[in-house]
C-alpha cells in the first residue's frame, strides 16, 4: 500500500481501503436504562416543583437576603484563607518531612498524626475555648519568662479566628501529604541537574522541584478546595457566622428549616461550581510544558487524519 | 589554545567510594590537565558515572582526594584535620563545573532559553536582560537559535541535549563532565551532539567524558581510561591504546561495544 507525500490514501482503491462506516449491533438495554434514568428525574423534578411545603417564594426571597450575602462573604473568607494558610502549612510539613534531620521528621510527623487523627469538629471546639487552658498569650521569654506584650485569649479568640485555626491547622496536615506526594513524583534526576548548576536546596526546591510537583498537588489540592467550601458548614458548632450559621439563625426565627437549607445549598452549589471551573483553568496553566506533547503529536497527525480527496 | 600549567584542572588521588557495603571505586589516580579531553570507558556498573559524580562532589567520598583547579573538593584542609564544607561553599565549588547527564534532564516546565538562563539568574543574580543575551549565543552556538522557545517536550532528544551542554556553558564553567551524553539517543542524533562536543574540545575546554563511542575518544580525546570493577586497568593514548590494547578484559569490553 503506497501512501502519497501528503500522507493521503490513493483513491479508488479496493473496498478493504474504504473507510469503515459499519452498522452498529443494536443495544436494546442501552436505550430502556437512559429511559428508565430521564423518567426519574422528570418526576423528581416535578414533585419537588409542585411541593407546596418548599415554599419556593420563601427561598427565592432569602436568596439575596443581607444576612445570607454576609454568611456568604464568612464561607469564602475562612475558605481562602484557611486554604492558604493550609497550603504553605502543608508544603513546610512536606520539605520537613522529606528533609535529612531526625527532629524536623519527627516534628512534621507528629503533626500530620495528630492533626488527621482527631476530628475536625473536636479540633474547632478546642480552639474555641483555648481560653480555658491558656487565658493569656504573649511574647516574651519562653517557660514562663517575663513577657514583653501580653493578650487575653478571650479578647483574640473570636469565632471567626478559632476557625481559622482550626481549619488551616487541620488542612495543612492533610496539604503536607499531597505535597509530599507532589515532590516526591519529581524525577530526582530534575535535582541532580539543578545541584550540578550550583543551586542551593533552597533553589532547587523553589525554582525547580515545586513548580514540577505543582502538576500532582493541584488537582487534588481543588478537590481540597472545594470540599473545604462546604467544610466550613462546621463552624456552626462554634456560632461562626458563616453561611450556614447565619441560614439556622434565621430559620429559629421564621421557622422555615428546609427552606433555608435550600437558601444556603443553593449557594453552596454556586460556589462550588466556580471553584472546579476555576480548577480547570489552573490545571491547564500548570500542564505547561507537558501538554505540548499531545498537541505536537495531534498536529502531526494531522495529514493521516484528511478525508481522502 | 592549551595552556599547560603545573597543577592539572582534576586531580584524583586514591578515591574510594562505597555504597553501603559495596566497594564501588577502589583506589582510582587520575589527572586531567588543563584543556585536554579525559575519555572514560569501562562496562556498566564499573562506577563511571560514579567516578564523574565524585569529581563534582554529587557524592560523598569515603577516602582519597579530589582537587579540581587547584581546589580540594568538599573538605577544608586545616592543620591535619579535615572540616567538612558547609552547603554554600560545595554549592560555589560544583558552580564552575558543568555536568551533562544520560537522560538530558532539561527543566520540563521551562523553554529552552530557559533553561539556559537558568543558571545564570538563580545561581550567579545576573540580571534577566544580560542572562537571555548569553543564552541566545549559546543556542546559536549549538545550533538551536530558531528552538529558543520551545519546552523540552517539543525537542528531539539531539536537541535537547544541545540545550542541557548550552545550559551548562551558561555558568562558564572551566571544567565540563559528560555522562554517556549519547547513550539515551536515536543512532542518527548521536552526530549532532559529538559536534557540538568536538566544538566545545577545540575551543579548550577540559572535559571528562564517559562514553561509548570509541570513534569519538580515538579522534578528540588526550587521554583514555578503562575502568572496570571500580579501578582503573588501562590508560594511555586514545589512538594507541584503542589500536593495541593490552589488558585483556579491555580487549573483550572493546570486542562488545566495537
Ligand atoms: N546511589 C547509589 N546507591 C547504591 N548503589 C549505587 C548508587 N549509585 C550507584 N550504585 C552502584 O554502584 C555501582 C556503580 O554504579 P555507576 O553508576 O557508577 O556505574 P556506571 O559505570 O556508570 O554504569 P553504567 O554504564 O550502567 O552507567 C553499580 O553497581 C550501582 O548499582
Ligand atoms: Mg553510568
Amino acid at each position: 500500500m503506497e501512501v502519497t507525500p501528503t500522507g493521503q490514501m490513493p483513491t479508488g482503491g479496493s473496498p478493504v481501503e474504504l473507510p469503515i462506516n459499519a452498522v452498529r449491533p443494536p443495544r436494546p438495554g442501552r436505550l430502556i436504562g437512559a429511559a428508565v434514568a430521564l423518567f426519574f428525574m422528570v418526576w423528581l423534578a416535578y414533585t419537588v416543583i409542585v411541593n407546596e411545603n418548599l415554599h419556593w417564594d420563601v427561598i427565592v426571597s432569602f436568596l439575596m437576603d443581607g444576612r445570607i450575602l454576609g454568611g456568604l462573604w464568612v464561607t469564602i473568607q475562612l475558605t481562602v484563607f484557611s486554604m492558604a494558610i493550609g497550603l504553605v502549612l502543608g508544603v513546610l510539613a512536606a520539605v520537613m518531612q522529606l528533609s535529612d534531620n531526625p527532629v524536623l521528621r519527627g516534628t512534621s510527623g507528629l503533626y500530620t498524626w495528630f492533626f488527621r487523627g482527631t476530628p475536625l469538629l473536636v479540633q474547632l471546639i478546642f480552639w474555641f475555648n483555648i481560653g480555658l487552658v491558656f487565658p493569656n498569650f504573649g511574647i516574651g521569654v519562653p517557660f514562663d519568662g517575663p513577657k514583653l506584650i501580653e493578650w487575653q485569649a478571650n479578647e483574640l479568640i473570636t469565632p471567626f479566628t478559632a476557625a481559622l485555626l482550626g481549619l488551616a491547622i487541620n488542612e495543612g496536615a492533610y496539604m503536607a501529604e499531597i505535597v509530599r506526594a507532589g515532590i516526591r513524583s519529581v524525577d530526582p534526576g530534575q535535582r541532580e541537574a539543578a545541584e550540578a548548576l550550583g543551586m542551593s536546596h533552597r533553589q532547587v526546591l523553589i525554582r525547580v522541584v515545586l513548580p514540577q510537583a505543582m502538576r500532582v498537588i493541584i488537582p487534588p489540592t481543588g478537590n481540597q478546595f472545594i470540599s473545604m467550601l462546604k467544610t466550613t458548614s462546621m463552624v456552626s458548632v462554634i456560632a461562626g457566622a458563616e453561611l450556614l450559621t447565619v441560614a439556622q439563625r434565621i430559620y429559629l426565627g421564621n421557622f422555615e428549616v428546609i427552606a433555608m437549607l435550600i437558601v444556603a445549598s443553593i449557594w453552596y452549589v454556586v460556589l462550588t461550581t466556580i471553584a472546579s471551573i476555576g480548577q480547570h483553568f489552573i490545571e491547564k496553566r500548570f500542564e505547561r510544558g507537558h501538554a505540548a506533547l499531545g498537541a505536537r503529536v495531534r498536529r502531526n497527525l494531522r495529514p493521516f487524519a484528511k478525508e481522502p480527496a | 589554545m592549551t595552556i599547560m600549567q603545573a597543577e592539572p584542572m582534576v586531580k584524583i588521588r586514591s578515591l574510594r567510594k562505597r555504597f553501603g557495603s559495596v566497594e564501588v571505586l577502589k583506589g582510582i589516580d587520575l589527572d586531567v590537565p588543563h584543556g585536554q579531553v579525559v575519555c572514560v570507558v569501562g562496562p556498566s556498573g564499573s562506577g563511571k558515572s560514579t567516578l564523574l559524580r565524585c569529581v563534582n562532589r554529587m557524592e560523598t567520598i569515603d577516602s582519597g582526594r579530589v582537587w579540581v583547579d587547584g581546589e580540594l573538593m568538599g573538605y577544608a584542609e586545616r592543620g591535619d584535620r579535615l572540616h567538612l564544607l558547609p552547603p554554600a561553599e560545595l554549592c560555589r565549588q560544583r558552580r564552575p563545573i558543568g555536568m551533562v547527564f544520560q537522560r538530558f534532564h532539561l527543566f520540563p516546565h521551562r523553554t529552552a532559553i530557559e533553561n539556559v538562563m537558568e543558571g545564570p539568574v538563580t545561581v550567579l543574580g545576573a540580571s534577566r536582560a544580560e542572562a537571555r543575551r548569553q543564552a541566545t549565543e549559546l543556542l546559536e552556538r549549538v545550533g538551536l537559535a530558531d528552538r529558543a522557545d520551545h519546552y523540552p517536550s517539543q525537542l528531539s532528544g539531539g536537541q535537547q541535549q544541545r540545550v542541557a551542554i548550552a545550559r551548562s556553558l551558561a555558568m562558564r564553567p572551566k571544567l565540563m563532565l559528560f555522562d554517556e551524553p549519547t547513550s539515551a539517543l536515536d543512532p542518527e542524533l548521536v552526530q549532532e551532539v559529538l559536534a557540538v562536543m568536538r566544538d566545545l574540545a577545540a575551543s579548550g575546554m577540559t572535559m571528562m567524558v564517559v562514553t561509548h563511542e570509541m570513534g569519538f575518544a580515538r579522534e578528540v580525546g588526550d587521554q583514555l581510561v578503562f575502568v572496570d570493577g571500580g579501578v582503573i586497568v588501562e590508560r594511555g593514548d586514545p589512538r594507541e591504546v584503542l589500536a593495541a590494547p593490552k589488558n585483556d578484559r579491555f580487549r573483550t569490553f572493546l570486542g562488545q561495544v566495537l
